[in-house]
């Protein structure tokens, strides 16, 4: 299934990209989604600190995502 | 029928422009109340004694808003307070500019003193919103790497 990713700060600069359309497999979890941008993007290996939105809400490493889902790679914030 | 007015009482924003303080001030004081704490963040010019030419701050906007709205409406649940404006801003700040207000007025002064060190220790750990220290040698990515 495609889903559109969102990458932010550090994680922009690492996969060289603000955006991508990923094709995933069915019911993938953000934990196993988050060991293939690894495979993927060689330079996204160092994310277990690293936070992850669906939709834009925070999801947990077992969230199961839908297809048409907008999955955020949020790197530590540092806002303020 | 009789129309139902909402007062608003919380104000968001994450704009590109100048943050206004007085905007802020103006839109949490109320005559019920004995007091307005703001807290300015303000742009340092070093890190651990490294001097810092100016910060970049970017944020994942849909979102940043939707968490700022939350941690207002959860210090309308946590503390007595009338009003919340939580302001950040977005882009190039240069050294003594202004990256985020927060300002809140209550009846009484200690619940808007501990309601704004809970907005603002909050919009550090959840809102989607990074900065980009840049030096004379380099630039770095605030937090990324603890």
């Amino acid at each position: 299934m495609k889903i559109k990713s969102l990458f932010f700060g550090i994680a922009k600069d690492l996969s060289g990209s603000a955006e991508l359309i990923l094709d995933i497999p069915v019911n993938m979890t953000i934990g196993e989604f988050e060991s293939l941008l690894s495979e993927r993007l060689s330079g996204l290996k160092d994310t277990q600190n690293f936070a992850f939105a669906a939709n834009e809400s925070f999801v947990e490493r077992d969230y199961h995502i839908k297809e048409n889902d907008v999955i955020a790679i949020l790197p530590p914030v540092s806002g303020g | 029928m009789k129309p139902i007015i909402m007062e608003k009482t919380i104000s968001v924003i994450l704009t590109e422009q100048t943050l206004n303080l007085q905007e802020c001030f103006d839109f949490v004081k109320d005559p019920g109340c004995g007091g307005v704490a703001i807290f300015i963040g303000t742009v340092r010019n070093n890190t651990q004694k490294k001097e810092v030419k100016f910060l970049d701050f970017s944020a994942y906007e849909a979102m940043a808003v939707k968490e700022m709205q939350k941690i207002a409406q959860q210090a309308h649940v946590k503390y007595t307070i009338k009003k919340i404006a939580i302001h950040h801003a977005k882009g190039l700040l240069q050294i003594g500019d202004i990256p985020v207000i927060i300002a809140v007025s209550s009846p009484h002064r200690k619940d808007a003193f501990e309601a704004c060190q809970f907005a603002i220790d909050s919009l550090k750990e959840t809102v989607p919103i990074w900065k980009k220290e840049h030096f004379f040698d380099g630039e770095v990515w605030v937090n990324a790497h603890p």
